[in-house]
Parts: C-alpha cells; sequence; structure tokens
C-alpha cells in the first residue's frame, strides 16, 4: 500500500469519512443563450403591448369590473357547472349502459355517443335553438299523437340559456361518456370479483368499489373538459346567450372598443381557468387516497432525475 | 342427475359437486366433476396450471357459470331454483344472498386499495348486510387481531406486504361470517417468506371448524392440515384421497410427475 496516492478520495479512504458532493456544475451555455433570448423576447412583447396606444388599457380597465360584463360572467359560469354536472350524469348513464349485458342499451348508447360526438357543437346549439321548427310544442301525456296532460310551446321554453344548455350538456355529456368508460376499464377485474364475493349487488359493485377508482382515472381529463367547457360557452354567443362573450360584443357594438373588450373577456376566462386548474388540483389528491405509499416511492426512485411531477 | 337424499345421511356434505362440466370457447376445461367437502372438512386441490382447479373453485361461489352438472353448498342449488323439472336462473338479489355464506380469497388479494385495512374488513357486513358502522367496525377489528395485524388497521393496502394483505382479505371475508371459504392459490403470488405467516391464519381457521376448498401448491400445507386431497388434471379428478397416504404413495403415473416437480 506504500505506493499508492494519498488521495482524499481514495476507495480506502472513502471507506471511513463522510464525503459530501459539492461539485461545480458544468458549463451549459447553449442553455444560457437560449434562455437570454427568451427573456428579451418576453420583455419586447410586454413593452409593446403595455406602450401600444391602440390597446386602450384605461377602457380595458373601466369595464373589467362593469355590470354588464359580471352578468355575463355570472351566466358563463352557470352555464359551465350546469352542463358539466348534467354531462357528467349523462356520461356516467351512456358508460354503464355501453358496459351492460344488454344490446339494446350498449346500442342506444353506442348511437348517443356516435351522433353527438359526430357532429359540430355549433350546430348543435343552433338546431336546439330553433328547435321550434321541428317540434312547435312539448306536452306531457299519451305517446304517438295521444291526448295531452300538459303542453308548452317551443318558443316559450326553449331560451337562448336552456338551449345552451342543452346543446352543451348533451354534447358534453357524449364526450364524459367516453372517459367514464375508460375510467370503470381502468378497474382491475380482480376487484369487482371480489365485491361480488362477498355478495354486493352490481349497484353496490359499481357505487362502492368501481366508481371510486375509476375516479382517479376519470378526474384528470373531466377537469380538462371543464376548463375547455369554460371557454367553450362562448360558442353560445351565435345564439346570443348573454354570457361573457356575448356581452362584451353587445358593449363594443356600441361603443367599437373591439379588442379592449375582446381582453376584458380574455382576462376573465383567464381567471376562471386558472381557479379551475388549481381546483382540479385539490379534487385530484383528494382520490389519491390509498395510493400515496406507492406514490412517494415512485417519487423517491426518481427524484435523482430531476424535480418534475409524477 | 338426482338430487341426493337427504333425510337419510345425518349430516348433509357442505359442497356437493356432481359432474360439473366447463368450457371456455371450444376448450372444456371441467370434464365431469364430482367432490363431496364435509361440514368442517379441507379440501386441498392441486394440479397443474391450466389443469381447470381454479375454476372449478370459481364455479362454486358462481363467479363462473357452469354447462352442465349441479353445486350445492349447504344444500342450496347454487345458480338456479328447481321448479318442477325445470331448472331456474336465480335473480341477481337470490345469487348474492347465496354468495354472502361463502367466502373467497384470491392469489393476488384483491383489496379495495381506496380503504384502510378496517374499512376493508368492514366493507361487507355494512354494505351487504346492512350492519351499523360501530358494530362492524367492533367485530372488525376483533378479526383483524385474530389475524395479527390489530396494529395495521388505518393502513391503506399499498402500505402492507403481500403477506399482510393476504391476511386483510381472509380477515374481509370472515367478517361476512361465511358457512364455506375457498381460497384460490392464496400464497402462489408471495415472496416465500411471507407465505407462512398466511398458511399459519388458515391453518388456525381449519382448526376452528371453518369448511375450507383450498387450491395450492403447498404440499406441505395439504399433508398438515388437508382431510382430503384432490389431484387435477386435464379437467378431471386422477387421484384423491387422505393427503398423508397419497402423497407417499402416488398411484398414478401424472401425479408422481407433477409432484416430482413441485415438491
Amino acid at each position: 500500500m506504500t505506493g499508492a496516492p494519498e488521495a482524499a478520495t481514495s476507495p480506502e479512504a472513502a471507506q471511513e469519512r463522510h464525503l459530501p458532493i459539492d461539485a461545480i456544475r458544468a458549463p451549459r451555455p447553449g442553455r444560457w443563450i437560449a434562455a437570454a433570448v427568451a427573456l428579451f423576447a418576453l420583455v419586447w412583447l410586454l413593452y409593446t403591448i403595455i406602450v401600444n396606444e391602440n390597446l386602450h388599457w384605461d377602457v380595458i380597465v373601466e369595464y373589467l369590473a362593469d355590470g354588464r360584463i359580471l352578468g355575463g360572467l355570472w351566466v358563463t359560469i352557470q352555464l359551465t357547472v350546469l352542463s358539466m354536472a348534467i354531462g357528467l350524469a349523462l356520461g356516467i348513464l351512456a358508460a354503464v349502459m355501453q358496459l351492460s349485458g344488454s344490446p339494446v342499451l350498449r346500442g342506444a348508447s353506442a348511437l348517443y355517443t356516435w351522433f353527438f360526438r359526430g357532429t359540430p357543437l355549433l350546430v348543435q346549439l343552433i338546431f336546439w335553438f330553433n328547435i321550434g321548427l321541428v317540434f312547435p310544442s312539448f306536452g306531457i301525456g299519451v305517446p304517438f299523437d295521444g291526448p295531452k296532460l300538459v303542453e308548452w310551446q317551443a318558443n316559450e321554453l326553449i331560451t337562448p340559456f336552456t338551449a345552451a344548455l342543452l346543446g352543451l350538456a348533451i354534447n358534453e355529456g357524449a364526450y364524459m361518456a367516453e372517459i367514464v368508460r375508460a375510467g370503470i376499464r381502468s378497474v382491475d377485474p380482480g376487484q369487482r370479483e371480489a365485491a361480488e364475493a362477498l355478495g354486493m349487488t352490481h349497484r353496490q359493485v359499481l357505487r362502492r368499489v368501481v366508481l371510486p377508482q375509476a375516479m382517479r382515472v376519470i378526474i384528470p381529463p373531466t377537469g380538462n373538459q371543464f376548463i375547455s367547457m369554460l371557454k367553450t360557452t362562448s360558442m353560445v354567443s351565435v345564439i346570443a346567450g348573454a354570457e361573457l362573450l356575448t356581452v362584451s360584443q353587445r358593449i363594443y357594438l356600441g361603443n367599437f372598443e373591439v379588442i379592449a373588450m375582446l381582453i376584458v373577456a380574455s382576462i376573465w376566462y383567464i381567471v376562471l381557468t386558472t381557479i379551475a386548474s388549481v381546483g382540479q388540483h385539490f379534487i385530484e389528491k383528494r382520490f389519491e387516497r390509498g395510493h400515496h405509499a406507492l406514490q412517494t416511492r415512485v417519487r423517491r426512485n426518481l427524484r435523482p432525475f430531476g424535480k418534475g411531477n409524477v | 342427475m338426482a338430487r341426493p337424499a337427504f333425510e337419510t345421511v345425518p349430516a348433509p356434505p357442505m359442497v356437493q359437486i356432481r359432474s360439473v362440466r366447463k368450457c371456455f370457447g371450444s376448450v372444456e376445461v371441467l370434464k365431469g366433476i364430482s367432490l363431496d367437502v364435509p361440514v368442517g372438512g379441507v379440501v386441498c386441490v392441486v394440479g397443474p396450471s391450466g389443469s381447470g382447479k381454479s375454476t372449478l373453485l370459481r364455479c362454486v361461489n358462481r363467479l363462473e357459470t357452469i354447462d352442465s352438472g349441479r353445486i350445492w353448498v349447504d344444500g342450496d342449488l347454487i345458480g338456479y331454483a328447481e321448479r318442477g323439472d325445470r331448472l331456474h336462473h336465480l335473480r341477481p338479489a337470490q345469487l348474492c344472498a347465496q354468495r354472502q355464506d361463502i367466502g373467497m380469497v384470491f392469489q393476488r388479494f384483491h383489496l379495495f386499495p381506496h380503504r384502510t385495512a378496517l374499512e376493508n374488513v368492514m366493507e361487507g357486513p355494512v354494505v351487504v348486510k346492512g350492519v351499523p358502522r360501530d358494530v362492524a367496525r367492533k367485530r372488525a377489528m376483533e378479526l383483524l387481531d385474530r389475524v395479527d395485524l390489530a396494529g395495521r388497521a388505518e393502513h391503506y393496502p399499498s402500505q402492507l406486504s403481500g403477506g399482510q394483505q393476504q391476511r386483510v382479505a381472509i380477515a374481509r371475508s370472515l367478517a361476512m361470517d361465511p358457512k364455506l371459504m375457498l381460497f384460490d392459490e392464496p400464497t402462489s403470488a408471495l415472496d416465500p417468506e411471507l407465505v407462512q405467516e398466511v398458511l399459519a391464519v388458515m391453518r388456525d381457521l381449519a382448526a376452528s371448524g371453518m369448511t375450507m376448498m383450498v387450491v395450492t401448491h403447498e404440499m406441505g400445507f395439504a399433508r398438515e392440515v388437508g382431510d382430503n386431497l384432490i389431484f387435477i388434471d386435464g379437467g378431471v379428478i386422477v387421484e384423491q384421497g387422505n393427503p398423508r397416504e397419497v402423497l407417499a404413495d402416488p398411484k398414478h403415473e401424472r401425479f408422481r410427475a407433477f409432484l416430482g416437480q413441485v415438491l
């Protein structure tokens, strides 16, 4: 051993001592240049936006909390929440029908998703708004042109809001059906068997065992659908749905501040989607119950490769 | 196949399997199996993979339907009601009622991952039998104590070892107070050092008088605990008898070859 160099990190010495790693980073000149270019582009973009007099920032600030805008914002929120809730219910129904043993129920469900995913939402919205042209009245009574107990005129029933809700919810249901079906199929079949072996009925198996586990798979895309729906409601402006974009358009048709009003609407859309994203994060955490141990294990194992979300 | 005359037999068997056949598509996996399990008896079913032993077990609680034959558990025909000379499919609620009395333990545990060990054990009584939560909780804690896991009641399945998960699964089945327990290769997915803790629980269960059907590769367990050993190969019972005797002196060449591979 006498010939060996007395280096601080010789294997023999390493066995004895505590050796912290305090190494100097390898130079990454490419990364520095790219970051500088991106930063410059960002600052330049912000500068041109802020000093641009055509954007009328004073008008934007003035209208941001305007009563009409806030009213439109409220309609947008109502439309989003209601159509997502109805869409989710329709989606679960269609997904359960799709997995049923009855070919009639499976067929009905397939027909529903096929039709409403296969035609544009814009067309559906206009169709629902003009449903009175096809069915002038709706009633409850004997089917196939029998006598009616109650009857409503379509023109009274179908306001822009109800037409928007029908169009958005029924369309959303078709997409949610696929999401829910994928979620249900992701649950290990052994879970169903274990629940059946305990003597649970089909409904109990679905409600207590399958759906809670399917939720972990269903929620992330549903959150995306919700965020997407916040923006999709703007399509309702074609039938004058009184939501955020419609009221913004009404205002700029009066004051000609087209860009300013669109920016007002965009600011509110971004506020809504940001809040929804934060909410999505917390709901996802709630449904991760029972998977924490696994996740911390996976995270710990992946840590050497960076801090990215696992 | 006529129904056996119970009147002349003092203690009818817990399980009676008669001429059961089962096909998956064009493949016949059970080719006429007949078998009795007496009350309190422990039957160990062994055989090569694909021999149909797991399928047989799954037919007993009707996770699989059968193509012909009859299965009775505690005198009840499984899956059908006999009215006149016709069989009628049971309604879903009646099937559920039959399954309540038959516990099943799976190779891969199948604990509910979104519920704690305690909640897993409570799930059956609370949801299926409508037992009040506090009563179910007390009983579940007793059962977890019985499988030596009282200290893990609040753990989720992902936080438990395989052996611990399987013991929770046994407690979950016992919570329904079954007349019969089915074990489908309960130790095959476990690391070797975890096998004994599960076998110990099963040994205690057998000693307490539980009627058990056990599909297993654990010949030591079969020899020690089993009352009857069934060797299934190619969908038929090739050899059966007292485990100590048939394991010491296997008659059929196929059974000898099988034992040569697993022992």
